[in-house]
């Protein structure tokens, strides 16, 4: 036994062990992440649906780099298109 | 007998029915194919399907599914007895259990990952699947009263461990922020956790803390219950990665540690049995032993909660159908050999047998802290630990786990009474705070309503408990059988064990159903004559269910 095959041993055991840690609640949290993240959208899109909002010179810049996310979105919420007037998606 | 003896037989046999008898159900019943593309494959997204290493699945399945059950239902039920608790747990594991936990995951898995719960929809029946969800809903209600009730007494017996089961739940908190800000890996988090959790231990005897006798007329015991679903409530709205994560895996260190103690102890001590195998010299009041040692080892022999995790989460992990024998067989023989450890500790674990007489006093007495009791015996015993700390070792283990049951049980509670909302159309009975607020009520309802106002309730229906857990799997054995009958496979490898559920269920809620009537307890009685009609209910679908696919079959065979 040389030092790197115990280190390739420990190695697997924490992988394993990350896996035991993750693998019953990685839905429940990539759920609460996906509402979280729902949220924030609902924050860079807010001056189409009305909401006046105070950084939109900011968030404006980001919702190029939200298209894709919207998509998927727009289409987990049920609608086939894109639900704003002046944001057009697929 | 020496306890030795009694370890190797249990534990070969098990072995023994994992090597023959999972491979013959695998190969010859449930036909488990390594090229089928399972579910977690086919839908793979990252979040709920999710290809699974199977001894990493097997680690949680297991985890998952023991608790606090295996252990309370045993260490009751010596009472008849080593022999018959003995012989339950082990025939129970290999042929009920093992059948049962691996039938799940298969059925799902051959489903698209289906919960138990929509595949009695799909396969046996609407009605049965409304059913379904209110059995669901007993057994919660049940398992977090009862719950509740045990670590109180617990609690109050051993106050040793109020210090290190509190403290755990920091020590949990503060891992959940490490892991989550991502400070320092799980390697070297797991052993400070486990340290500072024995330390916490160890430290317990010196700072034992108890509750006043009574506070506005509340005895201690009704104290500690409402703190528990105090605890509880807030432990079950909290994001998962806060406490319950980092409990729960903390939980399954313990678990393996315990069992390794228990066992190395007692192959280190080989302690003599001083309970009798046979016990004809019960005390007054003890129920007969047909048909209620059946449903008083649910855990541990079968029972229909494994059916939930196996098609809730397991089946959708699942990297080949195969592994769902190792998964599903081998995580009902781990539960087994944790009530066999507990049958250990509390016959094996006492000097005498008047000392076990006296633990032993009445029915319901003894139960888990004469697990606790017994266990630290061999443990201090064998392994030269200190009594007390050995006592507060089982004590913590026990009521961690069934503390985390009680949160899982209390959050799946809520979101029955939310989804129930939705159908309905009851706006605020869907959001997370009122219909907490309900769970908690009905649990408290029960655990008061059954045992007067000292909450000593839970334990009265222990054995009510476990007979509707058993229907559970009773219903997932009817999902199972109804589709090898469609697949024109045999059956009775499954029929049988599903016959024999419900004649024992039935059989023990009559009984039941007189003993509450006699001590004129209206409110168990409602409550048993639900589970009652739930029973006969199931009996009925499933001989219909069955009739008619058989009809369909010869009907196709004429043609």
């Amino acid at each position: 036994m040389n030092i790197q095959s115990v280190r390739r041993w420990f190695s697997r055991a924490s992988d394993l062990a990350n896996e035991f840690y993750n693998a019953p609640y990685r839905s429940a949290i990539a759920r609460a992440k996906r509402d979280e993240d729902d949220l924030f959208m609902l924050l860079v899109f807010s001056e189409m649906m009305g909401v006046p909002n105070p950084a939109a010179y900011y968030t404006l810049e980001l919702q190029p780099l939200m298209l894709e996310r919207f998509h998927e979105w727009h289409q987990r919420m049920g609608m086939e298109h894109s639900p704003l007037d002046h944001f057009r998606c697929c | 007998m020496n306890a030795i003896v009694m370890m190797v037989l249990g534990l070969g046999a098990m072995f023994l029915g994992y090597v023959f008898y999972s491979k013959f159900i695998a190969e010859k019943i449930f036909k488990l194919d390594p090229n089928f593309r399972t579910p977690a494959h086919e839908l793979e997204d990252g979040v709920d399907f999710v290809p699974t290493n199977k001894y990493v699945l097997w680690g949680h399945h297991f985890t998952s599914v023991a608790g606090a059950a295996p252990i309370i239902g045993p260490a009751i039920a010596v009472i008849w007895g080593w022999v018959p608790a003995f012989l339950w747990v082990i025939f129970g594991t290999i042929f009920f259990a093992g059948v049962h936990d691996a039938g799940a995951i298969w059925a799902s898995n051959r489903n698209k990952a289906k919960s138990i719960g929509n595949l009695t929809g799909d396969v046996v029946g609407k009605r049965s699947q409304t059913l379904f969800m209110i059995v669901i809903f007993l057994v919660l209600l049940m398992v977090n009263a009862v719950f509740a009730t045990a670590i109180s007494g617990l609690l109050i017996k051993f106050s040793s461990s109020v210090v290190p089961v509190w403290g755990a739940i920091f020590v949990a908190l503060i891992i959940g922020q490490i892991i989550f800000r991502k400070w320092m890996g799980l390697g070297a988090i797991s052993i400070i956790g486990v340290l500072a959790l024995y330390a916490l231990i160890w430290a317990g005897p010196s700072f034992p803390i108890e509750l006043p006798e009574t506070v506005m007329g509340i005895s201690d015991n009704a104290q500690w219950v409402l703190i528990l679903f105090g605890y509880a409530a807030i432990a079950s709205v909290l994001p998962v990665w806060m406490l319950l994560q980092p409990r729960d895996y903390i939980n399954g260190l313990q678990l393996f540690i315990g069992l390794i103690l228990l066992y190395g102890a007692t192959l280190l001590l080989a302690p003599e049995i001083s309970a009798p195998a046979f016990n004809s010299n019960t005390p007054e009041g003890t129920p007969s032993m047909l048909p209620l040692l059946f449903v008083t080892i649910a855990c541990g022999a079968i029972s229909g909660f494994h059916g939930l995790v196996a098609s809730g989460t397991t089946s959708k992990q699942l990297d080949k159908e195969t592994d769902a024998r190792f998964v599903g067989y081998f995580g009902a023989i781990g539960e087994g050999s944790l009530s066999l450890a507990t049958i250990i500790a509390a016959t094996a674990g006492f000097a005498t047998l008047a000392d076990w007489e006296a633990v032993y006093s009445s029915f319901g007495q003894g139960g888990v802290s004469a697990f606790v009791e017994g266990g630290a015996n061999i443990i201090s015993q064998g392994l030269g630990l200190d009594i007390g700390v050995s006592e507060t070792l089982l004590t913590v283990m026990a009521v961690l786990f069934a503390g985390t049951t009680m949160d899982t049980g209390l959050r799946l509670q809520r979101y029955i009474f939310q989804e129930w909302g939705s159908l309905y159309n009851i706006n605020w009975m869907q959001k997370a705070f009122p219909a907490t607020m309900l769970a908690v009520g009905s649990c408290l309802l029960l655990a008061f309503g059954a045992g007067g106002a000292d909450g000593s309730g839970g334990l009265v229906i222990w054995p009510l408990f476990g007979t509707t857990n058993q229907l559970l799997a009773g219903l997932t054995l009817l999902v199972i059988t109804v589709m090898l009958v469609r697949l024109g496979r045999p059956m009775y490898y499954t029929l049988i064990p599903l016959i024999f559920l419900l004649i024992m269920t039935v059989f023990a809620l009559i009984v039941q159903l007189k003993d509450f009537y006699n001590s004129g307890d209206w409110f168990l009685m409602g409550l048993d004559l639900v589970v009652l009609v739930a029973a006969i209910w199931i009996a009925l679908e499933a001989s219909a269910g069955l009739t008619k696919i058989r009809k369909e079959q010869k009907a196709q065979k004429q043609q």
